[in-house]
């Protein structure tokens, strides 16, 4: 563990840290969220196992858990009893899905969700198929919504489940929760949406719209990595089956010990989000705008998901003609991705901006922008110069580029196989 | 994904980056890959009447890799007979820049390109040199 | 000053271990580990050195570690995970005294029609291996879970020779070294086991963070899909600051051992002692192999809870037994399947040590218990 720290500081002589825009994979801590963390780390602070109830360690440490369910209740508008911890929004998914499969099994075996959603939610669903479920993905409109049509021609008597997301972390669109939510209830259905990249950035008022289940991360906001939590309603009362058994924590529905400095510190960057919510999400939206004017009088760029109702801190573009690994190193100084972080390692174009329609050359040639809580607009105009002498230099490399300038038309041309 | 300085090197400053006539007889060009594949590599050669390559330029759409593959390429090309060039292995580019696994077909495709220059030119010109076979089936 | 005595339930984290996790905690270490760039590429890079620490403590290689939310999940991913890979049919053995975290994933296995047979425990809280194989035997057994090392009574299972059993039966073995870890040598290869499940948060690392280490090519059914992290094993973006803690732990268990041990028998000894002197105590599992932190007693005639409270207002932090069935009023199943009467199994009271305890704890731990357990018996016997 010195070796670890000696590291650390080598490495912050060798090169200066690349602006951090990539806050759609995960946030630093705000330092609000690590003082409340840190209190629980020592011996003098909340260490005690919540579920201990024979002494006053254990009853410190219940409490501070219970404060931090009011927090992350608040925020959306929820029931503190509608929470359950989990180790992240993965687990969230994982345990929403799976759970109502399981539990509602004799009801029907059919779930419909989409084709733009994150890995674990369609990981979970390709695993459900091989226990004998059925999963309709649906498709998505270039503009990266779902239409409501073709939603509810999906619905069957056997459906059980619809599991849509919020926002889209590598396009930043906005589905509308609350039409999905009127139409799931009118027709019986559960619904499940994964609100790792919404919440504390757009508003959700769980009194007003009827989402069943909720999956949230603490680290897109601002908090600790390795906790989430699931919103589980109880009017009406949806029933899951636990994935995690043993101890009957989170009233039998998650078990093992509460990782308390985790949850206070999923609780209080819930209580900061939602106390900034408004004034910061005008703040990135304005930033945002710059990013993008920055931007606007470049050739053969696209915009990947409809702005109109979108996250206020993502832009997700396509500079045709330059392939997006190469862009990304590039930019290293400036920390961007081209898509999830969960599919860096991957050759494989998007496939979030395939379902939105888009060729796979646009798709390699994406950069998703993502700005948060400490962007400047200085970190925004350093980015803006250098993507754009970035892109120029390796458009000057592009034979594809040379072809667009000559006239040729692209999509005419016979590529050898390869 | 660490890249080896060697790719560093390549990809900062890419040497003989550009494009020569396509349709002076003494060039040859090679285009190989696919857009939707996310690497298309051009590669030119300029050679002699002795058949000796003299100059060589090329474009690449693709990653670090491909960028740095087909730069390297440029380098060692220059002053080969066809022959000779025609011999280069996509192992030996990719030894020399240390590509990981998942990068190896890079340097395929750059292997790729020489041989497909050097078909073009080949084409072209009536002196015909000993081709390798079976260039259709390398990558 | 509240003394803490209940560290099998969970421990306070060690200052060095709170220091190693310091900048992941702080927001200046945050990328995530599967991005590409340069923050995302150093996070990585910690959360390998980790893993290296925690293989080391227990003798793999840093592949075989899956890092998991804790001990309960990995509990719940060796035998949910390996049962869904064994043959249709296939049965279970799970220890009698093991803990809920394996208990229920047993249970619902076995509803879901995998044969479960307990393997029972003599009087002192030991699976003998006579009753191991009998357990093995009534089913076509595929997987037997057995815990290193009791967290009620601490009793040591002979792992090693009941891993021999099941793997001349051709049946996977799992250990919950959970309570084991820090406390006694825990080697991998040696307990010859497929599969172990690891805590942070009880060896001075912090809560939420857990191992199952796996025998190398041993294939399981992941439970958290998506993502692809852990080797395909654990989707969901790594607990960063969790994993380094657990790490940084597992590098300070690494060292002193034998001293740990030794002050922990010394201050074991004089709690024993004063114990002996006081009328109708009983110390259960005291003549087996034992966790040399943990002591599980009750006292004839007094309720634990009682007893925990009195302590408690004393400043003195023990507990009944597990602090996941704490609050339930059901007497410990662990002195169930010993056998021990109800009535005395109502009493139970452990006191487990850890970092920092010292001779001065546990002397106002017995002047605390004399004191309280004789004006309890004073009530008590005031009422008949």
């Amino acid at each position: 563990m010195f070796k670890v720290k000696e590291w650390l500081r080598n490495m912050s002589k060798s090169e200066k840290t690349p602006v951090y825009l990539d806050y759609a994979a995960t946030t630093p801590a705000d330092p609000r969220v690590a003082e409340k963390m840190m209190a629980c780390l020592t011996m003098d602070g909340d260490f005690g196992n919540p579920a201990s109830r024979s002494h006053v360690f254990g009853w410190k440490a219940d409490d501070a858990v219970k404060e931090a369910r009011g927090h992350v209740a608040s925020l959306i508008n929820a029931d503190p009893r509608e929470i359950v911890w989990t180790s992240g929004a993965t687990e969230s998914d994982n345990l929403a899905i799976k759970g109502v499969a399981h539990f509602y099994k004799k009801k029907g075996k059919h779930i419909i969700t989409c084709k733009t959603e994150h890995k674990a939610v369609l990981d979970t669903c390709r695993q459900l198929e091989r226990e004998g479920y059925e999963v309709t993905y649906l498709e998505v409109e270039n503009s990266g919504f779902i239409d409501m049509k073709v939603l509810a021609d999906a619905i069957r008597e056997e459906t059980i489940l619809i599991s849509i997301m919020h926002v889209n972390n590598e396009t930043g669109v906005v589905q509308d929760i609350a039409a999905i939510g009127e139409l799931a209830r009118s027709k019986g259905v559960i619904f499940h949406c994964d609100a790792a990249q919404s919440a504390g950035k757009v508003e959700i008022d769980l009194e007003k719209v009827k989402v069943d289940l909720m999956s949230f991360s603490a680290h897109k906001i601002y908090g600790p990595k390795g906790v989430g939590a699931l919103y589980v309603r109880r009017k009406p009362r949806i029933r899951i089956e636990a994935q995690i058994h043993g101890g009957g924590h989170e009233r039998g529905m998650r078990s093992g010990t509460l990782a308390v400095h985790q949850i206070v510190g999923m609780g209080e960057a819930f209580r900061v989000a939602k106390e900034e919510l408004v004034v910061e999400s005008e703040r990135l939206l304005g930033l945002r705008e710059r990013l993008l004017n920055g931007f606007s009088d470049m050739e053969e760029i696209y915009i990947n998901g409809d702005l109109s109702h979108h996250v206020p801190g993502l832009l997700n573009i396509s500079f045709n003609f330059v392939e997006g690994e190469s862009l990304i190193m590039a930019l290293k100084d400036i920390a961007v991705s081209s898509g999830s972080a969960c599919t860096s390692a991957s050759l494989e174009p998007s496939y979030v901006l395939r379902a939105l329609g888009r060729e796979d050359e646009l798709a390699h040639s994406s950069i998703r922008f993502s700005l948060g809580r400490f962007t400047t607009e200085a970190d925004v105009d350093y980015t803006i110069e250098l993507v754009r002498q970035k892109v120029e230099k390796l458009r000057e490399l592009s034979p594809l580029w040379e072809m667009y300038k000559d006239g040729v038309d692209l999509s005419k041309v016979q590529w050898a196989a390869h | 994904m660490a890249y080896s300085d060697k790719v560093m090197d390549h990809y900062e400053n890419p040497r003989n980056v550009g494009s020569f006539d396509k349709d002076d007889n003494a060039v040859g060009t090679g285009m190989v890959g696919a857009p939707a594949c996310g690497d298309v590599m051009k590669l030119q050669i300029k050679v002699s009447d002795e058949g000796v390559i003299e100059d060589a330029k090329f474009k690449t759409y693709g990653c670090g890799s491909a960028i740095a593959s087909s730069s390297l390429l440029t380098e060692w090309v220059k002053g080969k007979t066809l022959q000779e060039a025609s011999e280069i292995k996509n192992t030996e580019l990719a030894e020399e820049l240390a590509l990981p696994p998942v990068k190896v077909h890079c340097s395929v495709l750059a292997e790729d390109a020489i041989k497909a220059a050097i078909e073009d030119y080949n084409s072209k010109s009536a002196i015909v040199v000993d081709a390798p076979e079976k260039i259709a089936d390398a990558g | 000053m509240c003394v803490y005595l209940d560290h099998n339930a969970t421990t306070p984290i060690d200052e060095r271990v709170f220091e190693a996790m310091l900048p992941y905690l702080n927001g200046s270490c945050y990328g995530n580990p599967s991005s590409a760039h340069r923050q995302g590429r150093e996070s990585q890079q910690a959360l390998q050195y980790a893993r290296e620490q925690v293989a080391m403590l227990v003798g793999v290689q840093p592949r075989q570690v899956v890092f998991t939310s804790g001990g309960t999940e990995a509990n719940n991913v060796a035998l949910k995970g390996l049962m869904a890979v064994a043959d249709i049919g296939s049965a279970l053995v799970v220890g009698a005294t093991e803990h809920s975290s394996v208990l229920e994933p047993a249970n619902v296995l076995q509803h879901a029609g995998y044969p479960l047979t307990f393997a029972g425990v003599e009087g002192d809280g030991v699976v003998s291996p006579a009753e191991f194989e009998r357990a093995l035997a009534e089913h076509q057994t595929a997987l037997a879970s057995v815990m290193l090392a009791n967290n009620e009574t601490g009793v040591v299972q002979d792992v090693v020779q009941l891993s021999e059993i099941a793997r001349r039966r051709g049946v996977m073995m799992h250990t919950d070294a959970v309570q084991a870890l820090g406390k006694m040598n825990v080697d991998f290869d040696a307990l010859g086991v497929s599969a172990m499940s690891l805590s942070a948060h009880k060896i001075a690392g912090p809560k939420g963070v857990g191992a199952l280490v796996m025998a190398k090519g041993l294939m399981l059914q992941p439970m958290m899909h998506g993502g692809g992290q852990e080797a395909g094993l654990r989707g969901g973006t790594e607990n960063l600051a969790g994993i380094i803690g657990f790490g940084a732990a597992a590098a300070l268990m690494q060292h002193g051992l034998t001293q740990r041990v030794e002050h922990y028998e010394q201050l074991r000894e004089r709690v024993e002692q004063a114990l002996q002197c006081i009328d109708g105590v009983v110390v259960f599992s005291q003549q087996a192999r034992r966790l040399p932190n943990t002591i599980f007693f009750a006292v004839k005639g007094i309720e634990g809870s009682t007893l925990l409270m009195n302590l408690d207002r004393d400043g003195i932090a023990v507990s009944s037994g597990s602090a996941c069935a704490s609050g339930s009023g059901e007497p410990s199943h662990v002195l169930q399947a010993m056998g021990v009467d109800d009535s005395l199994a109502y009493g139970a009271v452990r006191v487990s040590f850890g970092n920092g305890n010292t001779m001065k704890d546990v002397e106002r731990l017995i002047s605390s218990l004399q004191q309280q357990i004789e004006s309890l018996l004073k009530l008590n016997s005031g009422w008949t």
